[in-house]
């Protein structure tokens, strides 16, 4: 057995130490919001928080996990109130959305880490994840956008 | 109607693979199209047969659906529905709940927001307060411009501006009706605003929902009127996406997010040359791993259904199978390179031939000529195909990221033997489209093992089964003539194009006097003043499936044309912007984006050393598209810094949609620019995953203005229009650079 907390809640896994933590939080606990796309991570669509940092969870086995703190998209707030997700909404970052569980995860990190991100931090934070409606633009902006809101309020 | 051919812009994106029989589209009727002002403005009588109904819903709600006018077979909305009719488009509950219903996919451009638009603008119900779910497959919810349930060729609001509205303005002119009965005065003393009817005396309102009931016993009105456009109050303004909340806190349902009790998922071990078949397999080792179930064999290869979709990989992985790899194990791209060369030896047949181009290159005192050539790309949505399927004694039930919701249940229905209508289609989210989710392959497998199983089952592909497994944007090969007079002008023109046909297997009927549309679109109807002007094509169909390409013949075509003409500029000495415009003075739509596009760009102005621009212009889909591309090279590598494009695609339904198209149509062809290759070696596709099929990063993205052209104009596409000028954008501006011209995608220097 496996435990681990996922979104603030205990879990206690029976589950094959090997299988990659995507599937652990898509098939056996029902948080699809994260996204299998390539399987290798080199797209980022499974991009989740470990710790607090960011953690490509389609190779990443559940035994590496064990004892640690996973924040999925559903738990990145209650409301999509975080600064991330509020600047998505504001700038209609989404086409197909399929990627953007990945992209605000790995800009909700980025943010955590580096509250005043220069585009190089951005380049070097995102381009990692990879969007195929070419919605870039739109994420570079709603990054330095959280980013001013977060200063305000701090 | 007019005649059902297949109207020159429309690309019905890929269905069945061959295997339906179903008509192409349908054709444009009148009542579609060619209005000015794209309608709006106008009276519309109804005709013959009324195609608007009007039903009422238990607990005192309205409901309103159509025919199309175009589908004369097509269902008509059911009188007194417990539910929502499963053909309606509107719904208004006794609770002021509004429910509009969307019947195209969802796949990232936006009509889950655009298609809403256009039915409350009329209907004038409060934006705030509605619903929208997505419309089941069903005869009512045909696209009118492509005769089928599908989203393709840009066509969605072109294709639903007019009977959406229709329908809006049919359910406001039947509340005010009810109004005015309830309190007895005159209609045109009621108007209808934000979801309430109000007396113009201002004493009496009432909500949609109030009248509802009423609304529901009235006829369907004789006439209705449409706004125009000076009136809109919705349609031309940015509106926010009705789905980004759902896409910024994981709750969009995706196909592959589909939750069922008992939900198995599945893997298929296909074989990857193409055409191959499994000769004998063992499951022994497979169905040891924890969580299989079952292996089967399918019309596909070999099925490995498990518990979850890592015991279905482990499974598969575990399978060993050994492929009779058929005829085309030895097939490489060199191979097809060379059946393209001798290909394009053979006379082709005429697309195009205005004057005489052969004789007038015979006697040219300058004459340039040049092989361009293009790629077979992989579409690489970012969620891998899928399908789940529940099939149970007379019935099958499907949740699916379709594009072709017709195709999906002829499919389902010819592989469990039920009528189409006991397929029930759920559209899920689709995570991109690009027409590679007009397909049905995936669906079919799906279905067998839905079957087979006797339990729902997720069928899922991984990004290998992707990525080898695609029906590919055709390789072509092209040779370009022209014939230039003393002052560099263009005399005669002539491009031949060799390369395999997308209609061949998906609609072979629709390919007419040997030209299939998909293959010279783009290049047939190049818009520039030459007298002397042919286009042919020779059909050289090979192993690799072929399919429908975002943009489709235009997004190589483009290139090859707009890249071809700057060599002709060159010869001539003249800049290649100034070089178009003399030869656009008949083409107002391509002038105007091209001259806008230049002036935004500072065409002409002095750029930072070690850049370059290029420009190009491009017709598809009722729409223009210019764009300027800044470049440099360096070391090897070219980096465009930034991309400005003009767009007039007539009347806008929500500009920051178009602007987000048009992003993100360049986004999808600066990836096939710089980096998209698919290669063929021992019968297989070379490329596997992200890693050696990449596509565009963050850090590589230019800075994109975009310009929209004020128009009044029917709509036009969006979805595609923004992709064919960027390559040939880049690729001149690559040329400028470095003096050399780009006759092969991708670009390497």
């Amino acid at each position: 057995m496996i435990s681990l907390s996922v979104n603030g809640e205990a879990r206690d896994l029976e589950v094959d130490p090997a299988t990659p933590l995507l599937w652990v939080l898509r098939d056996t606990l029902g948080l699809t919001g994260t996204k299998y796309s390539c399987g290798i991570a080199v797209c980022g669509a499974c991009t989740v928080h470990v710790d607090g940092a960011p953690v490509r969870a389609c190779v990443t086995p559940l035994s590496a996990v064990a004892g640690k703190s996973i924040t999925t998209i559903e738990g990145l707030s209650t409301d999509s109130s975080h600064p991330v997700q509020r600047a998505w909404l504001a700038l209609d970052v989404p086409q197909c959305g399929y990627c953007q569980s990945g992209q605000i995860m790995a800009a909700a990190a980025l943010l955590a880490n580096n509250p005043k991100p220069s585009d190089a931090d951005i380049d070097q934070a995102m381009s990692g994840v990879l969007c195929r409606c070419g919605t870039y633009s739109r994420i570079r902006r709603a990054i330095k956008q959280a980013a001013d809101v977060k200063a305000k309020r701090a | 109607m007019n005649d059902l051919k297949l109207p020159e812009s429309i690309d019905p994106t890929a269905m069945d693979g061959g295997r339906s029989g179903l008509l192409p589209s349908r054709g444009i009727t009148p009542s579609m199209e060619g209005r000015s002002a794209g309608n709006a403005g106008a009276v519309f009588r109804q005709e013959r047969r009324h195609f608007l109904k009007v039903s009422a819903v238990a607990g005192g709600g309205l409901l309103i659906g159509f025919h199309l006018p175009l589908a004369n077979r097509a269902g008509v909305a059911e009188a007194a529905a417990k539910d929502f009719a499963p053909n309606a488009w509107i719904r208004i509950d006794a609770d002021d709940t509004v429910t509009l219903r969307v019947a195209s996919s969802e796949m990232g451009q936006g009509v889950y927001t655009a298609i809403p638009m256009l039915l409350a603008e009329e209907l004038e119900c409060d934006w705030a307060r509605i619903k929208v779910e997505m419309a089941p497959a069903d005869k009512a919810y045909t696209n009118p411009l492509i005769g089928q349930q599908l989203t393709g060729g840009s066509t969605a609001v072109r294709a639903f501006w007019t009977p959406l509205r229709q329908a809006g303005a049919a359910g406001r002119e039947l509340l005010i009706r009810a109004a005015a009965q309830t309190w007895k005065v005159k209609e045109d003393e009621c108007r209808a605003e934000n979801g309430v009817v109000r007396h113009k005396t201002g004493q009496r309102t009432a909500s949609y929902g109030e009248l509802a009931a009423k609304a529901a016993t009235l006829p369907v009105p004789a006439e209705v009127f449409l706004k125009e456009p000076g009136e809109f109050k919705l349609i031309g303004k940015s509106t926010a996406r009705l789905d980004t909340p759902l896409k910024v806190n994981g709750s969009a349902v995706f196909g592959t997010d589909v939750k069922l009790p008992g939900l198995l998922t599945a893997v298929v071990a296909r074989c990857p040359v193409f055409g191959g078949k499994p000769k004998k397999f063992d499951a022994t080792k497979a169905k040891r791993m924890p969580g299989v179930r079952q292996v089967l064999s399918i019309h596909s290869g070999v099925a490995v259904v498990a518990d979850s979709f890592w015991a279905a990989k482990q499974g598969r992985d575990a399978l060993a199978v050994e492929w009779d790899e058929g005829a085309h194990a030895r097939l490489d791209s060199t191979t097809i390179r060379k059946q393209l060369e001798q290909a394009l030896k053979k006379k082709g047949v005429n697309a195009r031939n205005d004057g005489d181009a052969a004789k007038t290159l015979k006697a040219a005192a300058k004459r340039i000529e040049a092989v361009y050539e293009a790629p077979y790309l992989a579409h690489a949505c970012m969620e891998p195909m899928n399908c789940t399927a529940v099939v149970k004694k007379g019935s099958c039930e499907l949740w699916v990221p379709t594009q072709n919701q017709t195709g999906t249940q002829f499919v389902a229905s010819k592989i469990t033997k039920l009528p189409p209508e006991k397929v029930k289609v759920h559209t899920t989210f689709l995570g991109g489209g690009f027409g590679r989710r007009g397909e049905q392959d995936f669906v079919a497998e799906a279905v067998q093992l839905a079957m087979a199983t006797g339990a729902p089952v997720k069928l899922m592909w991984t990004r290998e089964d992707d990525l080898q497994h695609d029906y590919y944007r055709p390789a072509t090969l092209n040779r370009l003539s022209a014939a230039l007079d003393q002052d560099g002008k263009p005399l005669a023109w002539r491009h031949e194009i060799a390369g395999g046909s997308i209609f061949n297997r998906v609609f072979p009927s629709s390919i007419k006097n040997g030209i299939d549309n998909t293959s010279v679109e783009g290049a047939a109807n190049l818009p520039y003043a030459i007298p002397n002007l042919q286009v042919t094509w020779v059909m050289e169909n090979g192993a690799v499936p072929l399919g429908f390409w975002r943009s489709v013949g235009s997004s190589q075509n483009a290139y090859i044309t707009e890249c071809f003409l700057d060599e002709l500029a060159a010869a001539a000495g003249k800049d290649p912007y100034e070089y178009r415009r003399a030869l656009l003075a008949k083409h107002p739509r391509h002038l105007g984006v091209l001259e806008l596009a230049a002036q935004k760009a500072g065409w002409g102005t002095p750029l930072p050393s070690g850049r370059a621009r290029g420009i190009a212009v491009a017709e598809s889909f009722g729409s223009y598209c210019a764009q300027v591309a800044e470049v440099s090279v360096e070391s090897g590598q070219v980096r465009v810094h930034r991309v400005v494009c003009a767009i007039d695609c007539g009347l806008v339904v929500n500009p920051d949609t178009v602007v987000a198209q048009m992003e993100s149509g360049i986004v999808y062809g600066l990836t096939a620019a710089l980096k998209g290759e698919i290669t063929i070696k021992n019968g297989r596709v070379e490329q596997g995953n992200f890693n050696d099929y990449p596509l565009l990063r963050l850090d590589e993205m230019p800075d994109i203005d975009v310009h929209i052209v004020k128009s009044s104009e029917h709509p036009g596409g969006v979805g595609e229009p923004g992709t064919p000028p960027i390559a040939p954008a880049v690729a001149n501006a690559v040329f400028a650079a470095t003096g050399k011209p780009v006759r092969k995608l991708p670009i390497r220097i």
